[in-house]
């Protein structure tokens, strides 16, 4: 084996979902939307680090808590807030 | 591979050192330059721009706010498939210290001249070969040229090296601030054709590349297990033996280019019948080269291994030179805090208890040493030895007087 395949099995690695492993165990605080207070205006998505939060079609978010870490970046930006970070255990 | 060719298409031109170097970036045909100016090495990058805008190099120079920033550019664009340079000196290297090693361990092609100059304070920016020395363990191959057409000819070989499918590690060249880097000396230059047949574009696919719409990939991430580091060190490893191979055929290579042949990790002057060894590398080695001289004249058996590569350490070279010698003295232009002298603590591990060795630091700050000193530190070595047996003096702190 020449010595750039060696490296580049090590050295590299190919971006996709879940690559790293369900960090969804992370979290210690849960998003979780109050749909009666939700306006739908998608900030929740825009503002996600982690691009777990899905913004379908009929303009409701929906959050994969398989991968969310629970930074609660979103509860932050929400203008009514509509995102409640709760305990996990809690829920 | 290159026939021989005629000696007649070089040209020979009065060059100071960081032009020289800058001449030899052009004829590798450069795609990305990046660098922060610092003396004594901005003539270098001074005269690069110079050749862009003057339309004789096409290549991206980039204006960067810091060295950091400077070495974060040329690895980004190497392992975007550029054959890329910077260049920088003592503070301005320590700068980059962290992305010495990124670029290093991401195993891309690079070429970075070290024109060496003391780090303070005091202020001093002067010659000394501590900056140079200080990055010997972050994977660079690092080479010291003695004179104005070697610093030219180590730039010139250090993409071929760097490229090379064994090698794929950066490499360093150091050239001795304002004692190279700002004399002017002559040297012969290769045509461009002659260059171009010897040093083909760079494979930008080797040994990966990031490239809009290519695979994605990432670089650098958290390897899945920790002992990936360790493998890779030892790939690195490998890697450094290999490049001693490839050090050596590529100077065979640019030695029927050019007529030059070089050591190729080591040359040893007047050393088939020397019972001493002198030690050094950088410019002063030929001043060095002047005290063997007269010694000689004086009937002293003592010959000078020039280190011309410090990694991939010369190992082999240095047991064979001294294989059979009754002393060894090396010169450091270097102080390693609370050990000595860098070459003579690397030399020292291979010395035989039967024989003498002395490390002598000198020329610290960038004071000048001269022919006549070095003639006495090594004859008063030689005397001793003979006088008393094997010596063992580890650090010898030679230190002029000071008038006034």
């Amino acid at each position: 084996m020449s010595v750039a395949e060696k490296l580049k099995g090590l050295l590299l690695s190919t971006p996709a979902a879940g690559a790293g492993g369900r960090t969804g165990t992370w979290r210690v605080y849960r998003p979780v939307v109050n749909y009666s207070k939700c306006t739908k205006c998608g900030l929740c998505w825009l503002y996600c680090p982690e691009n777990v939060i899905d913004w379908l079609e009929d303009k409701n978010v929906r959050i994969n808590y398989d991968y969310c870490k629970g930074c609660g970046i979103c509860a932050d930006v929400c203008p009514v807030k509509a995102i409640d970070m709760v305990k996990e255990g809690v829920v | 591979m290159t026939g021989q060719i005629s000696l007649a298409k070089q040209v020979k031109k009065v060059l100071v050192g960081d032009h020289a170097v800058a001449e030899a970036v052009k004829l590798a045909r450069v795609n990305v330059i990046s660098a922060y100016p610092i003396t004594p090495q901005t003539l270098i990058v001074e005269r690069i721009s110079e050749m862009i805008e003057r339309g004789e190099l096409k290549a991206d120079y980039i204006r960067v706010e810091s060295e950091f920033a400077a070495l974060a550019t040329v690895y980004g664009a190497a392992a975007g498939g550029a054959r890329a340079f910077t260049a920088t000196s003592s503070h301005g290297l320590f700068y980059m210290y962290e992305m010495l090693w990124w670029a290093a361990a991401s195993r891309v092609p690079l070429v970075m001249a070290v024109v060496t100059r003391v780090l303070g304070p005091p202020w001093n920016i002067h010659d000394e070969h501590t900056d140079l020395l200080a990055i010997r363990d972050s994977g660079w191959i690092i080479g010291m040229a003695q004179n104005v057409q070697e610093a030219f000819d180590m730039t010139l070989t250090a993409f071929k090296i760097s490229e090379d499918e064994k090698v794929l590690l950066p490499v360093a060249i150091g050239l001795d601030g304002f004692i190279l880097s700002h004399t002017a000396e002559p040297l012969d230059i290769p045509s461009q054709e002659d260059v171009d047949s010897w040093l083909p574009p760079r494979n930008p696919r080797i040994p990966y590349t990031i490239e809009p719409g290519g695979e994605p990939i990432t670089m650098g991430n958290l390897p899945k297990n920790d002992v990936y580091h360790a493998l890779l060190k030892k790939y690195m490893d490998e890697s450094m033996e290999n490049a001693k191979k490839v050090i050596a055929e590529v100077y065979d290579e640019y030695g029927k280019l050019t007529g030059r042949n070089y050591g190729p990790l080591t040359e040893c002057y007047r050393c088939s019948d020397a019972r001493y060894i002198a030690v050094s590398m950088g410019a002063w080695s030929g001043d060095i080269m002047g005290a063997i001289e007269r010694l000689r004249d004086e009937g002293y058996p003592v010959g000078l291994l020039r280190i011309r590569y410090l990694r991939p350490f010369p190992e082999e070279d240095i047991t064979a030179w001294i294989n059979g010698a009754k002393g060894v003295i090396v010169f450091d232009r270097d102080y390693s805090a609370g050990l000595g002298g860098v070459l003579a603590s690397e030399i020292s591990g291979f010395i035989p208890s039967n024989v003498s060795f002395e490390g002598v630091l000198a020329g610290l700050g960038g004071f000048d040493v001269s022919p006549d000193e070095f003639r006495g530190i090594i004859k008063e070595f030689i005397d001793k030895t003979e006088r008393e047996g094997p010596i063992k003096i580890r650090k010898y702190w030679y230190i002029p007087k000071v008038e006034g």
